[in-house]
Parts: structure tokens; sequence; C-alpha cells
């Protein structure tokens, strides 16, 4: 239920309000929980306003290096504890220079980074030059505030290329806006976190720095039950964007990290190496 | 005398936080009521097939055993919704009158994937007001393949294979993700032809309705190729 709160209107001082009008408003109804795809784990009942009560459950991370930023998804949507998708595309490209990745709410997150495309490009058209990363994200964020308490759900990552470099931006539908070299979202990302921290340097070339996504977010799928699927690498240069890998089986890689490990199995099950 | 609920309330709002958020749920109406069902679309090189079961029910009761549950928008793509039913029927009107203003406005009909996008626009359109449906769109895409969008409530979607919403959908999904991928298969035999999945198909629907009490009575197939639409009707149990 939305509450429905004057003071945020400016109107406190001349609106008081009384108890009668509880009762005689119309409350907006609210929708049956379960109804939602989200990126998320189990959702938490604490009763009240069951909207904002996500925690967003993925993992996405991403990383700037000399070579640009990579980002690193995973693709496992639930609704409730019912896995909706096992092969949702989690990083939006949003146009030829900038991406964005998913947290939370799956439509939330389609919707407004599809917004945030038609914005850029009609900006490009009346002005003549590309949106820069900083104020692509800055308008995300505009919109998130406005909508604040309302129940989106988002927790995304804003990265691209412009005439100062490639940058990335962490916006979350609280209305942050972060700048920074190293972010991962979601219920999985304390593992990314570990494997990312332990091996991350800012001059890795772009193989190392894959491999480094993919092991992140293969740690993270092994370990947090709302991630899973598929890991996608996409990589981000001063050319725009490239599609690293589209969708790497994490069962697959555990078999190929095992056989690496020199652990065999009974079956042949690590066939090929996977990257 | 009747106490206001929120009167009530208000004594428990001080003492125990965890009760504060208690609303007179029990006396609101709601606007929504789940009519269930299931349904399903399949895509192959060349055809999408759809299937849903023809039972409405509201709760406990069988309000009718020959409710369609797929709604033919184009001559290329199918909407097939479970959830709420008077969503459904609003939902299908308006896409149908806004594609049919799109075939006066364009001269020709919309492509799946654009009915796929206005749909999805639709649906986040009442985000926070949603319509309780769960929609998948199965069409044939530019090259005549088969192809298929699984939507929530408010509108994400995702071109996927094949798609299963409804009350059977957890039963049905993993059997397709069996059959037809191939999970947890050592010897991955996938079907190929029309008519094994077809077979696969209402093997799924029999078995969703034994273990479903909101699935049965019949279930309706149709079946979309560059040549036509074809409409198969199948009983199911209807106890």
């Amino acid at each position: 239920m939305i509450d429905f709160d004057p003071s945020t209107f400016g109107l406190a001082h001349t609106y008081q309000k009384e108890d009668k009008d509880e009762i005689n408003t119309l409350a907006l109804p609210s929708a049956p929980q379960v109804i939602y795809r989200t990126l998320n784990g189990p959702t938490q009942v604490n009763g009240g306003n069951k909207l904002t009560n996500f925690k967003h459950g993925t993992t996405t991370l991403g990383f700037v290096f000399k070579e640009g930023i990579l980002l690193a998804v995973d693709s496992r949507a639930s609704m409730g504890s019912f896995l909706s998708s096992e092969q949702v595309r989690k990083v939006i490209e949003i146009n030829e220079y900038l991406l964005g990745t998913m947290a939370g709410g799956a439509a939330d997150c389609q919707y407004w980074l599809a917004y945030l495309a038609n914005h850029c490009r009609t900006y490009e058209l009346k002005n003549g030059s590309k949106l820069s990363v900083a104020a692509a994200s800055k308008f995300l964020q505009g919109i998130l505030i406005g909508y604040r308490n309302s129940g989106l759900s988002m927790g995304c990552m804003i990265a691209g290329t412009d005439t100062t470099g490639q940058h990335l931006y962490y916006i979350d539908n609280d209305g942050m806006r972060l700048k920074g070299d190293i972010f991962s979202v979601g219920s999985g990302s304390t593992y990314a976190y570990g494997v990312l921290d332990n091996h991350y340097r800012y001059d890795l070339s772009l193989n190392e720095a894959v491999e480094l996504g993919i092991r992140a977010i293969y740690h993270a799928t092994h370990r947090d039950t709302a991630s899973g699927g598929v890991v996608r690498v996409y990589h981000i240069h001063k050319d725009g964007w490239t599609k690293v890998h589209d969708g790497i089986d994490v069962v697959d890689l555990h078999y190929q990290f095992a056989q690496q490990k020199g652990l065999v199995g009974d079956g042949d099950e690590a066939k090929q190496r996977l990257f | 005398m009747y106490i206001p609920v929120n009167d009530m309330l208000k004594h428990f709002k001080q003492d125990a936080p965890a009760m504060a958020n208690i609303t007179h749920k029990s006396d609101q109406w709601s606007p929504y009521h789940d009519n269930s069902g299931t349904v399903l679309a399949v895509g192959i090189p060349g055809a999408v097939i759809v299937a849903g079961d023809t039972r409405l029910s509201n709760g406990y009761n069988i309000l009718s055993r020959d409710a369609t549950k797929l709604s033919q928008l184009t001559d290329k793509c199918v909407l097939a919704t479970a959830g709420q039913y008077a969503d459904f029927i609003a939902l299908r009107k308006f896409l149908q009158q806004r594609l049919q203003l799109y075939e006066f406005q364009n001269e020709v009909q919309a492509s799946t994937e654009t009915v796929a996008h206005l749909l999805s626009r639709e649906l986040y359109s009442r985000r926070f007001f949603p319509y309780y449906t769960f929609n998948l769109l199965a069409g044939l895409d530019e090259n005549n393949h088969g192809v298929v969008y699984g939507y929530d409530a408010i509108g994400s979607y995702d071109q996927m294979t094949y798609g299963v919403q409804g009350s059977g959908q957890e039963l049905v999904v993993a059997v397709l993700d069996n059959q037809l991928k191939g999970y947890n298969k050592i010897n991955k035999t996938i079907p190929q032809t029309r008519e094994e999945i077809l077979d696969i198909i209402l093997d799924c629907f029999s078995c969703a309705a034994e273990r479903d009490i909101h699935t049965g009575d019949n279930v309706e197939i149709l079946i979309i190729t560059a040549a036509g639409t074809e409409r198969i009707v199948k009983p199911l149990r209807k106890d």
C-alpha cells in the first residue's frame, strides 16, 4: 500500500491529517505478493509494505581496469522461491556505448533502462553529441528519486564510454549514485567481492580480467541460492562495448575449475575449455 | 457498536511494532481474483504451439469448463494468459484495438517483436495497480521461426523457446526442461518434430490435470505456422 504522506508535498502546514480520514480514504489495493519477477532470493514477509522488501538477490559485478570496464552477470530470476527463468539477460544494451546491469525488480530495470536509452538517443539527435556516462546515470538517478518510497526495486550499474574515458556508476532505487572502480550488486555480491578483491589489479590484461569476472560470478552462483544459470561477460572499451561471452553454464564451469584443481570425476563432464 | 478497526489498531501500534503493519485485510475488498489454469507455448523452427486448459475457477468453484485462455492477436501471434480472467479480457481488448489501429496506420500487421514490446509497455503502465495476468506471447518471427516471450505481471519479458504460466507452472515446466532441453539427462534426445512435441504437451496437461485442482476440463491447442492457424481441442479430467 502506498502511504500517502501529505508532508512530502509541502502541504504540512495547511493539512492536518485527521483520524477519520484513514477510514474514509480509498486505500489502493495491494497486489498479491508473488506476482513480480524479481532477480531476488525468496522475498521476506514482514507484513506491511511487501513491495519494498526486496533484497537484490542476484549477482552482477563490474570493475574498471586498464583496458576499460568488465561487466559479468549471472542469469537467474525468481518469483518467490520458484525459478521463473535461468536465462535472463541482466545486462541491458542501452546503446552502442552504454550498458546497464539489472538487479532487483526485472520489469523496473528493463523499463527504466529502456527509458534511459530513449533519452540518450533524443539527446544525441538534438545536441549532436553523445550523452556522457555521468549525465546518463544522473538522469536515471533523478527518475528514481522521484519514485522513492513507491516500491520500485532497482540496483543497477551504468557503465559506458564517453570522451573522458570509461566510467562505472552504481544507481539504486533509494536514489543513490556512486562512481567507483569495483562494484558487485546482489545477494551473491559478498562472494563475488571476496574473489574480486583477492585478484583485482588495475593493470589486468583483458583475458585475465575476463577470467576474474567469470570466476567471481561462478563462486557467487556456487554458494548463493539466488544466483545461477549462465555467466555473461561484456567488455567496455573506448570504441563501445563487446559481448565477450554470451552464456557459459556455471555447472560446466564447476567441472572445468575442478579439473584445473586436479580433481577427477567418474564421467567426462569437463569436455572442453569454456573460456 | 461498530468500532473501526483502525481505532483498535492504534493501541497496538505503539506497543508492538511487529503488529503495527497489520492492516484490516479481512475487511477490505480486493480487486484481484486468481482464476488460475495453465498455459504453455513452445516455439520450433517453422511453427509455434500454444496450449491452454479451458477451466475457469475461483477458489474451489469451477465457473466455466469452456473458457479460452488464448487470443490470436495477429495472423502470426497469440496471447496466452493465466491469472485473472477479467484482466485478461481487458488486456486482450486493449491489444486488439491498438493492433487494429497499427494495421490501419501502417498497412501491415505488427510483427511479433512489436507486439511483445507493446504488451510489456502496457503492463508496466499499470506498475502500481497491476494487471493480475501472467502472459505468454507466442508467435512467428520475421523468419517464421517460433518464438515465445514470457512475462511477469508488470511487464518484464524475455524471449525463450518455451514457457509455462499459471497454477500448473511448477509441475509442467520441470517436465519441459527435461524433455525439450534435456536437462539432467545424459543421453539428450531432443524431440524435433511437431508430432513429438504435441505428444509431450498433451502429456504435460494430463499430468497437470491430475495434480492441480485448477487445471482440467479441456486443453485447447493452437498451432501457428506461416500457412495459418490450426486448432485442436482435447478433453482432460473434469473432476
